[in-house]
């Protein structure tokens, strides 16, 4: 019992401090393998010395200067070290200034930056989606290999070996610990938007398997994306992620049902959402809007969570204005999942027959022929507008394209009514 | 998880108690590292218990008492709703808080919906 806790004490401060710790680490060594493993270091002294000492007034600074002293140590005998020296000569000799003499210069200082460039770096277009996701969620989530492996359903040793390749990708590439330029900044924040969203739906999108970990992954890519936003306050797309995801999540108590079946947005229990977490989105959003200028793809996703944050039922929402956003959407970021749901918000707003009629330019759509939610959409609409033969086919279709139990019986339920109905008009 | 860091304050007479500009300073410091560390879902601090009430209930009634409570040792001064991986991580944050003399912070996981049996679960849902 005591060497478990002691061992999730460990890695509690590791998880606080490791950041940090390898950000600065990594300014200074310009070798992100190398600061992880500096860091690591300076915590192995850290849980030799605390016990006895107790722990310092400033563990950050007590690790950061541990860990530069400890560079010092190394750099007399490391051979990889003395390399990453020689690689830096040019560099060094313009500033007429040694690494080591560097590491002593910088024991007291610390960079604000340091953190923001490290999030930069693990989400560089250098590296596979893959790889961003691992060094991400290993750098600057503190989460260890064997986590992140269970997390993605994939062996251990393969996800220690992505995150090796990372790292050498990184050297390799001298990729340079800096900010981006301002030309690039959009795109490469845009990178880094993506890994976190993806590492959210990761979580989110679970639906088998050990659930108590994908839950995990939503709230550490939430945490990170607070992160990033208390050090990027005036980006209005990272506010907007970070809106989108806290509303998401807010759902994430009602969108599974008792027997683990999914439960579409519609018919959940709003008073499962979380209202914490809506407040929380709501106030994000609202702060990506005061910043002014219009709304990127992540704050018109939230904006459009919002909508049905803000309504108690569900006939409540302001489909008007969803189906507003959509549109918006749809010029950014045009997309034929995009045109379906904004079809879906014009139904709401204007009847089935206006929604039918968005939905006709998406039925040569290629991307959506096995896409169970076109005819199962279109049956609806039909079947409100009590052409219930062409519903009751959509309906098969939708059958015969979906993987969900569940959604399947209630699809075919739905396509057995219509068959009534259609016999009834007759 | 959710963990409530709950703040019970070492305060002879919480009547006349201030807090100095200093110690609120380095508060407010503190709260901003549990932000830009990503884990502060919400956090408040409350007027005295003296000014406030206890609603206590025995035979099925509820009995209303207004403060001062001359009895009263141990109360809540405020609290911080923290989302953390472990117990050990949410007790490392509280560890950190720059706290007077004698101050308390108990440590206290906020129960999820999915902590409860399934009977528990269906009832709460209808």
């Amino acid at each position: 019992m005591a060497v478990a806790s002691e061992k999730l004490a460990i890695e509690a401060v590791w998880r606080i401090e490791s950041p940090v710790l390898i950000a600065g680490l990594t300014r200074i060594v310009r070798d992100v393998g190398l600061a992880e493993d500096l860091a690591q270091d300076a915590l192995v002294i850290a849980l030799e010395q605390w016990p006895e000492s107790g722990v310092p007034e400033n563990p950050g600074a007590w690790l950061m200067a541990t860990a530069k002293h400890r560079a010092i140590d190394v750099l007399r005998r490391n051979k990889r070290l003395a390399q990453k020296q020689k690689q830096l000569a040019g560099e060094l000799e313009l500033q007429g200034d040694s690494v080591e003499a560097r590491l002593e210069a910088s024991i007291e200082e610390q960079v604000g930056d340091d953190l923001l460039c490290l999030i930069f770096m693990c989400c560089h277009p250098v590296l596979s989606e893959q790889a961003r996701v691992a060094l991400t969620l290993r750098l600057l989530g503190g989460l260890r290999t064997e986590e992140i492996a269970r997390a993605f359903l994939v062996a251990e040793a393969t996800l220690a070996q992505r995150i090796v390749r990372a790292k050498r990708t990184l050297a390799e590439a001298k990729v340079p610990f800096a900010l981006p330029d301002v030309d690039e900044l959009g795109e490469r924040l845009s990178s880094v938007l993506a890994v976190l969203y993806l590492i959210f739906n990761e979580g989110y999108t679970a639906s088998a398997g050990e659930n108590w970990i994908r839950a995990d992954l939503c709230e550490e890519a939430l945490r990170l994306g607070r992160i990033l936003a208390e050090l990027t306050p005036q980006e209005p797309e990272v506010l907007g992620l970070v809106a989108l995801m806290e509303i998401q999540a807010s759902r994430l108590g009602a969108r599974v049902g008792a027997t683990g079946d999914p439960i579409l947005l519609l018919d959940q229990d709003r008073k499962r959402w979380d209202r914490l977490l809506i407040a929380r989105g709501l106030a994000a959003l609202e702060r990506a809007e005061q910043l002014g200028g219009s709304l990127g793809p992540y704050a018109l996703q939230a904006a459009i969570a919002a909508c049905h944050a803000r309504a108690s039922e569900p006939q409540d929402t302001d489909w008007l204005r969803v189906a507003a956003l959509y549109e918006a959407l749809a010029q950014l970021a045009p997309s034929p999942v995009v045109e379906l749901n904004r079809a879906v918000a014009l139904a709401s707003a204007f009847g089935p027959a206006v929604g039918l009629e968005a939905l006709d330019p998406l039925l040569g759509e290629a991307s959506l022929q096995n896409y169970h939610l076109l005819p199962s959409v279109r049956g609806d609409l039909l079947a409100r507008l009590g052409r219930f033969e062409e519903a009751q086919g959509e309906f098969q279709r939708a059958v015969s394209l979906v993987g969900n139990t569940r959604e399947r019986q209630l699809l075919l339920d739905r396509a057995a009514a219509c068959a009534w109905e259609a016999g009834r008009q007759s | 998880m959710r963990f409530m860091m709950i703040m019970i304050p070492n305060i002879s007479d919480e009547a006349d108690w201030s807090p100095s500009a200093e110690a609120v300073s380095a508060m407010s410091r503190y709260n901003d590292e549990l932000a830009k560390a990503g884990i502060l879902l919400s956090l408040d601090g409350l007027h005295p218990a003296g000014k406030g009430a206890r609603v206590s209930f025995s035979g099925g009634k509820a009995n209303v008492t207004d403060g001062p409570f001359t009895e009263a040792k141990e109360v809540i001064g405020g609290y911080w709703l923290i989302q953390a991986k472990s117990k050990q991580e949410a007790v490392e944050w509280a560890s950190r808080c720059p706290a007077a003399e004698g101050d308390v912070i108990e440590v206290r996981q906020v129960f999820e919906m999915s902590d409860f049996p399934p009977e528990v679960q269906a009832a709460a849902a209808s």
